[in-house]
């Protein structure tokens, strides 16, 4: 992909601090960014059982190599109307949070983005306020905006409450 | 950590456990050498070791110990309960030490001086109390005899000793335990170790020629008692194994067995038999290593039993009572996992039943029963799981108390308490925040507690349950699944997928079909199943799991019987696979708060499913259908609530038995339905030379037209109303356990009556509907004869009488406040309300009626009242009680025709007198 290219470019060559690695995920056009360190793996989720009486952001529980992940629909957690997907050909990252498994189920996967740390902006205050809870910190590519997601606030967000507040 | 000092921590701390109980024992029996003298060993090896090791502390605070206890043992003092707690309090500061060496490897700042100046003043301070006596009267030097005695014996059981040990050394500790046994043997050899851990010096004093060879082997001695207190029935050879290694093993193991499952799966859908063979082989290598793996996590539930001895000497003790813990099957084993969640439970509830279950001894003298009160503890083995048993031969639970803290909590509503049997109000303790304990004690009393003790039970997997008999005791039974990790459980469906229930709750498995055996019924929007008599309340496992409702006519399918608890209800589910051994993997956090599962688990099939937790759906049953969970119960004989009772049973609008009480029915007609006229949209018939209101029970006018229309005829004050009926079926008498319902018009509750599922009609709603003013009019009678309606205060617990009398004390022209407890009527008439007539029952659970007239008799507002008494007993009976003084009159129960004139009668001649 050609992406990562203009931004190593785009650091300022005379500063020389910390690097850090992202992989690239889309979801509803939007270009998020996850440290590589907080992912497992990328997996196409099958055969989920869904959990009845769940919180409506869990899609279900799979058998990922004998263990059991539960799958979330990140699109949900960030008040995103769910993907028209027969659940057939799904994406999710695999992330592991307090011992537990999860799959994030997302549009599609991008690529893997070194970025200086330095260059890591505070997200704008009017951004939605969910938006706000869950990332850490934006880039400004070239293009478009790359938002830093942390994956323990995500995780943790419940997107009503958070609304409200 | 140092690996000299972690040994020495962990086998400390079990030692500690030993002298602990030990010591309580001790305390009970002072003259028990035996006990004292392995409290003696231990302490002193813990001694020893701390010198060796350079834990001055520690050293210091078991020498002290060590000192009074060597008093004991040679009868130069007595042990009294407060030295002994003294002791017990130098063993908790030492476990309080270790805890800190543990954390930081050293032993903490400061010193036990004071603790130390407490055992040597008791040890010296009263060994010269103890000791001049001693010298004077010739009792202790009895009691000092048995000392020598061995000493002198010794000569030749030494020498076996030493025998025995040149003989071989691999199984001297049997022989070294068996020689300890008689307890005087090693007490010299001790002796001398004890006088040698204080100088070496001595130690030469003491090293006699024989006694040389006994120091030698009092080291022996020393580690075999340690040894044997671990482990008192064999000596194994065994290795300290760290459980996360156990635990990370028997994680693999689970997995295997998964993938074994997943390996059958397929092998039995491909059929090639060159991969069976080898698949039937490593399917039972999977079954035996899982089964090896899972001993190695079993462990003696006596080990969670260790510390109860102290807790239980140690409540009784701030109570001031007397209890005595006896404990059977402690080698039952079971997963240390489970164990060690079991722990906490059963010391809240031995300390529960030694706080509230035991009585204090002048009250217990007073019922006639041994001053010390028991608790006994069982564990054993039934099935796949271990039950836990706890029973104490106390006072029993109080229902009333209960009952009344739950109406006032708002856990159970009034008319839920009505209906409730004595047991399930005694299950009301499981609820949160009901403790009726009069007073908190330090032990217990918070009102947090049962609760805790069963949400810790059912989150592994297990129940709860109790019975408790008034004056008698209560016991405690707990069953849990021996081992977490694997269970077998039944694979089901339903729209809403698969799930899987744990066989511990399934009783059977039921088919339902529209013309077998069992059947679903619907009853007041709910579905039953008639079982064997039994009316059982259906949960539909799709509804429940948030899917489409079953459609309720459909009444095909398979019912799983489950029980939890005294609870018994059943799920209805789509169909039925096989059973399989799954591994309960547990739920993520984001899944607990959903309270129907329990777990998750990865089926052969790599698909991942639901484990349903039978305490949470009971918990659905319980809130959606208490009504059918109640009558389900009625196979259970019971003698509260229920009356034999003449019942009419007849069809209308469908074929579900409806009911009504016979003795209101004033007569059985059967009309020509030629003769029903219709006038102003009402149903009349001529009769008896009047025209009688006609109403259908099925509540729509659907009258026969070509056959003749029975009718139940009800008459009330020269006034008459029929009800029309389908088909009348039977009249039975039978003891009725009667539902209230949720107040739908037109019926009081539901019953089993013949075995099915029946609704008891509400005669007074149909009278309304023949007669808008049926009620009214009676009070306009009224009104001619007095200003006002007349009041009743109606005392009965009996919901089903009281509601079936209400209507007609109304329909009579009375105002009626009925109640179902004495303590009402007193706050009634705290209140200030006034009644005209006082009718009350003479059997009640929480007051006697009998009681309750002598009391009214002295009452200033309420002396002056009239008081009928309602009596299921004869007349006869009722004079042996002394009911007829207290009584201005008495009424049989089903004669409402004269508690009707009886109220008049009285009531007339009270205004006369007036």
């Amino acid at each position: 992909m050609s992406t990562p290219t203009p931004v190593i470019e785009s650091a300022k060559p005379d500063k020389t601090g910390a690097m850090r690695e992202f992989v690239t995920i889309y979801i509803a056009d939007q270009i998020f960014g996850i440290p590589v360190s907080d992912i497992h793996e990328v997996f196409h989720p099958q055969a989920i059982t869904s959990v009845p009486l769940a919180p409506p952001e869990i899609r279900g529980v799979l058998n990922l190599r004998g263990r059991i992940v539960t799958a979330i629909e990140v699109r949900n957690k960030l008040n995103l109307p769910p993907l028209e997907n027969d659940g057939t050909n799904l994406m999710a990252i695999g992330v592991e949070i307090e011992d537990e498994a999860y799959g994030l189920i997302i549009d599609r996967v991008g690529d893997v983005l070194q970025l200086p740390e330095e260059e890591c902006e505070a997200i704008p205050i009017n951004m939605d306020p969910v938006w706000q809870k869950v990332s850490s910190g934006i880039y400004r590519l070239e293009k478009q905006l790359l938002i830093i997601l942390d994956i323990k606030k995500l995780l943790g967000v419940q997107p009503k409450e958070e609304l409200a507040a | 950590m140092d690996d000299l000092l972690s040994d020495f921590l962990s086998e400390t701390l079990e030692s500690l456990e030993v002298v602990d109980a030990e010591l309580v024992k001790f305390e009970q029996q002072p003259d028990d050498d035996e006990t004292l003298n392995n409290i003696f060993r231990l302490v002193h090896t813990i001694k020893g070791t701390c010198g060796f090791l350079g834990l001055p502390r520690l050293e210091a605070l078991a020498h002290a110990g060590e000192t009074l206890l060597g008093k004991y043992r040679d009868k130069d003092l007595v042990a009294t309960p407060d030295t002994v707690s003294l002791i017990l309090d130098s063993i908790d500061q030492i476990k309080s030490i270790l805890g800190h060496l543990a954390e930081t490897q050293s032993e903490p700042e400061g010193t036990d001086e004071e603790i130390i100046a407490q055992l040597v003043a008791a040890s010296e301070g009263q060994v010269e109390a103890v000791a001049k006596p001693e010298e004077k009267a010739p009792e202790p030097q009895i009691e000092a005899e048995p000392e020598p005695e061995p000493e002198s014996d010794p000569v030749t059981s030494c020498k076996t000793d030493t025998d025995q040990t040149e003989q071989g050394t691999s199984n001297y500790d049997e022989d070294l335990d068996r020689e300890l046994r008689p307890g005087e043997v090693s007490l010299a050899d001790l002796e001398a170790a004890f006088l040698a851990a204080e100088g070496p010096d001595l130690d030469k004093l003491a090293a006699e020629a024989e006694e040389a060879k006994q120091a030698e082997k009092k080291k022996k001695a020393a580690e075999a008692a340690t040894k044997a207190a671990t482990d008192p029935i064999k000596m194994v050879q065994t290795v300290r194994v760290n459980v996360e290694s156990l635990e990370d093993l028997m994680t693999m193991v689970s997995e295997l067995v998964l993938t074994r499952n997943q390996l059958l799966q397929t092998v039995r859908e491909t059929a090639s038999e060159d991969i069976k063979i080898p698949l039937q082989r490593l399917s039972s290598v999977t079954a035996e290593l899982q089964e090896g793996v899972m001993k190695t996590r079993m462990q003696p539930i006596g080990n969670a039993w260790k510390k109860l001895p102290r807790i239980v000497r140690d409540s009784a003790k701030a109570v001031n009572k007397k209890v005595q813990l006896n404990m059977s099957g402690e080698t039952t084993e079971l997963d240390r996992q489970v164990l060690e969640l079991i722990g906490d439970p059963l010391t809240h509830m031995v300390r529960n039943s030694c706080d509230h279950g035991i009585e204090p001894g002048d009250i217990r003298l007073a019922a006639g029963k041994p001053e010390t009160g028991q608790i006994n503890l069982s564990a054993y083995h039934e099935g796949g799981h271990i039950v836990i048993e706890i029973a104490d031969d106390g006072a029993g639970l109080p229902t009333s108390k209960i009952r009344n803290k739950a109406i006032k909590n708002g856990t159970i509503s009034q008319a839920e308490a009505d209906s409730m049997t004595d047991n399930q109000i005694h299950r009301l303790i499981f609820a949160a925040g009901l403790s009726t304990a009069a007073s908190v004690t330090s032990i217990s009393g918070r009102g947090v507690g049962m609760d805790v003790v069963r949400s810790n039970i059912e989150q592994i997997g297990g129940t709860i349950d109790l019975k408790s008999e008034d004056g008698k005791g209560t016991t405690f039974k707990i069953k849990i699944p021996l081992t977490l990790a694997i269970v077998s459980a039944l694979i089901v469906e339903t729209s809403s997928g698969k799930f899987a229930i744990p066989q511990l709750a399934v009783v059977e498995l039921v088919r339902t079909s529209e013309n077998g055996e069992h059947r679903l019924e619907t009853v007041s929007n709910t579905r039953v199943l008639r079982l064997r008599d039994t009316l059982l309340p259906i949960i539909d496992l799709s509804q429940i799991t948030g899917g489409p409702m079953e459609d309720p006519e459909r009444t095909t399918g398979f019912v799983v019987v489950m029980t939890v608890g005294d609870q018994r209800f059943g799920v209805q589910v789509d169909s039925v696979f096989d059973t399989e051994e799954i591994v309960v993997k547990p739920l993520s956090n984001r899944l607990k708060e959903i309270e129907i599962f329990s777990g998750n688990t990865i089926l052969g099939d790599g698909s991942v499913i639901m484990i349903l937790d039978p305490n949470g759906i009971a918990r659905r049953v319980g809130a959606s259908q208490e009504i059918e969970q109640n009558v389900a119960q009625t196979t259970e004989k019971q003698t509260k609530d229920c009356t034999k009772t003449a019942m009419l049973l007849f069809f209308a609008g469908d074929r579900e038995p409806k009911a009504v009480p016979l003795n209101l029915v004033t007569r059985l007609e059967e009309i020509d339905s030629e003769k029903i006229e219709v006038s102003n949209g009402r149903h009349l018939v001529q009769y008896r030379d009047t025209l009688m209101p006609l109403v259908h029970a099925s509540g729509v006018p659907s009258f026969n037209e070509e056959s003749a229309q029975p009718v139940l005829v009800f008459t009330e004050n020269g006034r008459s109303v029929g009800l029309a009926v389908d088909e009348i079926v039977d009249i039975v008498e039978e003891e009725l356990l009667i539902e209230m319902s949720d107040g739908s018009l037109g019926t009081i509750g539901s019953a089993i009556i013949k075995g099915q599922a029946t609704e008891i009609l509400d005669v007074g709603h149909f009278l309304t509907l023949g007669f808008d003013d049926w009620f009214d009019r009676a009070v306009d009678e009224q009104a001619g004869d007095s200003t006002a309606k007349k009041k009743v205060l109606l005392v009965d617990d009996n919901a089903f009488f009281r509601n079936m009398v209400k209507p007609l004390l109304n329909a009579a022209g009375y105002e009626v406040t009925a109640i179902e407890s004495t303590s009402e009527a007193w706050e009634l008439n705290d209140a200030g309300a006034d009644f005209d007539v006082i009718v009350s029952d003479i059997e009640m659970p929480d007051d006697n009626g009998v009681n309750f007239a002598h009391r009214l008799a002295e009452d200033l507002r309420w002396s002056g009242v009239p008081r009928l008494a309602l009596s299921a007993l004869g007349q006869h009976d009722l004079e042996k009680i002394g009911a007829t003084t207290a009584f201005t009159d008495v009424v049989r129960k089903s004669d409402r025709e004269s508690l009707i004139s009886t109220i008049n009668y009285v009531l007339q001649s009270q205004g006369e007198a007036a």
